[in-house]
């Protein structure tokens, strides 16, 4: 839509585009829409007994108090989530982009918490923080900390979202310093001449250079803390205790495939995916102004 | 299809297995059973298969409780169920409801031609899974009870004895934290053990119609007085450390084997991890009595699992696994699996041949829970649970008690809450189940 | 460097290695959990330096069939599963959005925005939310059990179309001119033009796209039932989870570093590509 020129219409679009295109039909959208004509059921377990409701059970979730209060959870958590993995990043990155050897090396060693997987990442972290067991916990008593994540809410969420941080500090790094090892050194050096130092340098200069890496990562971070942290609450929390950690995916999954009420599920997977078409919505627009400048 | 059949085409060991198979009918069973208890599913199917060749048992680990019973649940609607698949205690009432989806073990086993003596098996642990007229529905395979376990060591330092009642588990804490312990007690599975077990050893009804057995139109009557002084008491107790707090099902146990807690109240299966755990004598008894409620013990009630047998399958496979049932609870190896596990036999005849093996004698404590559970005849209060959505009720507990562990809510608060949430899951099962 | 502060340096070391000490703590301990024996990881304080079992735990794990007691497919087995779900996942997801992404950037034919937003409609949500469903439609094909239903339903998404056709806009309208007065067709022009142009993005794509694949967990486990199908993630939580027994750490914690090697070796060895593709389409 944007390209002024283009190949002449044929046959061959339509046999480009068909493997993409069959593919989300058979493994998407028919899924998809057998969930948004499940959330108008009230059905058992095996599919024996089905009950129509049209709009049951979404009203059912508007008055649940437990599923309006993950929306702000939800909302908590990937904010800090993304604040947390973001300026961790962008202070290792400040600092790395200033060491001229061994920059790569150390880039090679913060990149690679990226490849853990979620639950994984999960385990290792309650490990480390079993009340009991854990490191942490040890040390935290040292300093007058009572630490037990099973029955303190607060320390249960900041658990999550230290995971749910850590694993994301490799990705966001990559991009920072690529964004900051792109500015040009005679940007940089013009402002040294003229006194400023490397504190000032960073927030006056490179800081608002960045500010489109931050704003693209802002929103992938965002994504990430709603929809692919699923994996690590599983694994610390599961949700508790007493509903801290339930985040909105993590309460779809869990009424559903845990609880099989199949009906209150799919009511949530639907509302999940207007939000999803809202966000890929805002972030299309984003994207296409900056490709049109 | 083709890369896939290629793949295990190439592999010759594979290809093996298959042909071997295909001459016999095979029968799938999925289990929730990890780690070394897995080994032990597998070595029980590998003997049947090996006792007879017309069958073959095939073992699938299927992941948790939860996830075994969403992957059938989700197979069944797919037309690809298992032929027999283990379901924890709390999804009774939900696969007790598909009619059409199960068979119920007693009629399989008699369509089958095999036969079957209800009155082998231990009253306590069959009633769970029996309708209100006693037909058998699943068969039990994996089956615990609360107890109370405790440090011997600690308790013999701080001069203190093993309590039978609420009152000496107060006393027991207190001595064991003023000799310098960092927890009296604590427990796991609190729904289960506090409300669930507290109030059928009281002989308290925890829902209407006889706990659900009766009929969908149940509704929880936890939220008494009783259930409500006991766990508020025990959440006062939080302050002197008598009591804290360790997590949902058995999350506390390093607190219990690391000398932290010395008491613990959680099932008897955990025998095998606290002896590899512990290093202080360690001893199990009953589960305390509240002396203001009853004069004397009722009898506990169940956890664990028990194996489906599911509709949709050729009559001679049934015909297979119900001779694999049969096979299952042989004294011979109900009482292998006992010993080994620290899981209830499900027959009289296997708990017998325990105590003539003098596996008692050995490893003491270990009949506690036999003995708890077959304490009296079981009432309606004390057979079982059948409450629709359970898995979440249960969940709907955990939040309701963990708010007030924390503090922020009262006991009877936390309890009507819970008995209100789980309320209306009660009612949204009422309208599929019907 | 700008201005010479040796201070500053050694500052800039220290907390770059400093982060390295945090961002690599779980790994330590990972790695320290599988050199001791099982008993030892279960009581606390748990230890912070290697003990003595390293090549036990580690024949046990990839020659002892893992887990004492599981009836899991040996280790190699499991993954050589991961691997193959985790290129199918790569090289399915690369094939097919290089080309919808071609048809939508350089074509103009009718409903093409029709295909683009329902392709595009994909782009976020997660398979977890839409899994029973899914479920019933892999199994209504008869692909429960393959490597064809690992891979495909979680190659429906949009997010590398999304990225090859930001990678295809960026690139100059001169070259498609000057490709079509040499005579090359469509695909000549695709094969010879585009592909080499986006070297780095699919490089990077392969990158994500294979860590994506390689750390499914829940997917796996709801369609496969024979244990020759199992993948080595699935395996770690089955471990996890055992019930009323005690996790052994220690063999749950080498398998979990042997999980790790691949995907962490593709990162490590393709990161300059990856960094490359991922940030030059960002610019």
């Amino acid at each position: 839509m944007l390209k002024r020129v283009h190949f002449p219409t044929s046959l061959l679009p339509y046999l480009l585009v068909a493997p993409q295109v069959i593919i989300t039909l058979i493994f998407f959208i028919w899924p998809a829409s057998q969930a948004v004509y499940q959330s108008f059921l009230i059905e058992d377990a095996f599919g024996m007994s089905t009950e129509f409701v049209w709009f049951e059970n979404f009203t059912y979730l508007a008055t649940d108090e437990q599923y309006l209060g993950s929306f702000g959870r939800t909302i908590f958590f990937s904010v800090c989530v993304a604040f947390l993995s973001m300026s961790a990043a962008l202070i290792l990155a400040g600092f790395a982009d200033r060491i001229v050897r061994g920059a790569t090396t150390y880039r090679t060693l913060l990149i690679w918490p990226y490849a853990v997987a979620p639950v994984l990442a999960g385990a290792l972290w309650v490990f480390m923080f079993n009340p009991t067991l854990g490191i942490f916990p040890y040390i935290l008593e040292f300093i007058g900390v009572d630490w037990n994540h099973y029955l303190n809410g607060n320390q249960a969420m900041a658990l999550v979202i230290f995971a749910a941080a850590w694993k994301q500090i490799a990705y966001n790094f990559l991009f920072y310093l690529a964004a900051m090892q792109s500015i040009p050194r005679s940007l940089i050096e013009a402002a040294a001449i003229d006194g400023a130092g490397p504190v000032r340098r960073f927030w006056d200069h490179i800081f608002p250079l960045i500010s489109p890496t931050t704003f693209f990562l802002l929103v992938i971070n965002a994504v990430y803390a709603f929809f692919d942290t699923f994996g690590i609450i599983h694994a610390v929390t599961q949700g508790g205790p007493a509903n801290a950690t339930t985040i909105l995916v993590y309460k779809v999954y869990n009424d559903g495939f845990v609880g099989l009420d199949l009906g209150g599920s799919a009511a949530q997977s639907v509302i999940l995916m207007f939000l999803v078409i809202a966000m890929t919505v805002v972030q299309f627009r984003y994207v296409e102004r900056k490709v049109e400048y | 299809m083709k890369l896939s059949g290629m793949l295990l085409a190439g592999t010759a060991a594979f290809a093996l297995t298959a042909t071997a198979a295909a001459a016999q009918t095979e029968i799938s069973w999925w289990h929730a059973m990890g780690g070394t208890n897995g080994e032990r599913v597998n070595k029980i199917a590998a003997d049947f298969n090996a006792s007879q060749s017309d069958y073959v048992v095939v073992p699938t680990y299927k992941g948790n409780y939860t996830e075994t019973m969403t992957a059938a649940v989700a197979a069944f609607r797919a037309g690809e169920q298992p032929h027999l698949v283990q379901v924890f205690e709390v999804g009774t009432a939900t696969m007790m409801a598909a009619k059409g989806a199960v068979y119920p073990v007693e009629q399989m086993m008699a369509d089958a031609g095999e036969p079957f003596d209800g009155s082998a098996y231990l009253p306590a642990v069959v009633s769970y899974y029996q309708t209100s007229e006693g037909e058998l529905l699943s068969m039990p395979f994996n089956s615990s009870t609360p107890v109370l376990w405790y440090n011997a060591d600690a308790l013999a330092a701080a001069g203190a004895s093993v309590p039978s009642t609420w009152d000496e588990v107060k006393t027991t804490a207190q001595a064991l934290v003023d000799n310098g312990m960092d927890c009296g007690f604590s427990f796991g599975w609190q729904s289960w053990v506090m409300i669930e077990n507290f109030s059928a050893w009281h002989n308290m009804a925890m829902g209407t119609q006889e706990n659900g057995f009766a009929g969908f139109d149940t509704e929880f009557t936890f939220n008494n007085d009783k259930v409500a002084a006991r766990l508020q008491d025990i959440a006062d107790m939080q302050a002197d450390n008598l009591f804290v707090y360790g997590g949902r099902r058995g999350d506390s146990l390093p607190m219990f084997t690391n000398g932290e807690c010395g008491m613990w109240m959680n099932s008897s299966a955990y025998y095998g991890s606290i002896k590899s755990q512990a290093e202080f004598e360690f001893g199990q008894t009953m589960l305390p009595l509240d002396t203001s409620l009853a004069d004397a013990p009722q009898n506990s009630i169940i956890g664990g699992a028990t194996l489906w047998a599911l509709q949709g399958h050729e009559s001679d496979e049934y015909k297979g696994l119900a001779k694999f049932m049969t096979y299952l609870s042989s004294a011979d190896v109900q009482a292998w699996w006992h010993q080994e596990t620290g899981y209830v036999p499900i027959t009289t005849a296997a708990a017998d041949l325990s105590a003539e093996q003098g596996f008692y004698e050995s490893n003491p404590g270990t009949d506690t829970a036999i003995q708890q559970l077959s304490l009296n005849t079981p009432t309606p209060n004390s057979r079982g649970l059948r409450f629709g959505n359970f898995v979440q009720i249960r969940d709907v507990i955990n939040e309701e008690l963990e708010a007030l562990w924390a503090g922020d809510i009262s006991a009877a608060e936390a309890l009507d809450n819970a008995a209100s949430r789980g309320n209306d899951l009660l009612r949204r099962f009422e309208r599929t189940a019907n | 460097m700008i201005e010479n502060r040796p201070v500053l340096n050694i500052a800039s070391h220290a907390v770059l290695i400093i982060g390295i000490v945090i961002v690599a703590l779980p790994i330590w301990i990972t790695f320290v959990a599988a050199t001791h024996d099982p008993v030892r990881m279960t009581q606390a304080p748990i230890p912070m330096l290697p003990g003595g079992h390293f090549w036990e735990n580690f024949t046990q794990t990839l020659f002892g069939g893992g887990l004492s007691g599981t009836e899991s497919a040996p280790v190699w087995r499991m993954l050589l599963n991961s691997l193959m779900m985790a290129l199918m996942i790569s090289f399915g997801k690369i094939a097919i959005s290089l080309l919808s992404a071609f048809a939508i950037v350089y074509f103009k034919f009718p409903f093409r925005m029709g295909f683009f937003w329902l392709i595009f409609i994909t782009l976020m949500l997660p398979v977890e939310v839409r899994i029973l469903p899914t479920f019933e439609v892999v199994a209504d094909l008869g692909m429960l059990n393959s490597y064809w239903g690992l891979s495909i339903p979680l190659i429906a998404s949009a997010t590398a179309t999304f990225m090859f056709r930001q990678v295809f806009l960026t690139i100059p309208d001169e070259m498609l001119e000057s490709a079509r007065i040499d005579g090359a067709g469509p695909l000549r022009f695709f094969w010879d033009i585009l592909i080499p142009l986006s070297r780095t993005n699919i490089a990077a794509l392969f990158v994500i796209l294979f860590i994506y694949g390689w750390n499914q967990y829940l997917w796996p486990l709801l369609i496969t039932t024979e244990t020759d199908m199992t993948t080595i993630v699935m395996s770690i939580k089955q471990m996890l989870e055992a019930a009323e027994q005690s996790p052994q750490w220690n063999i749950i914690m080498m398998t979990a570093l042997l999980a790790m090697i691949p995907p962490v070796f593709v990162v490590v060895a393709m990161q300059r590509l990856f960094v490359q593709g991922l940030t030059e389409t960002d610019k």
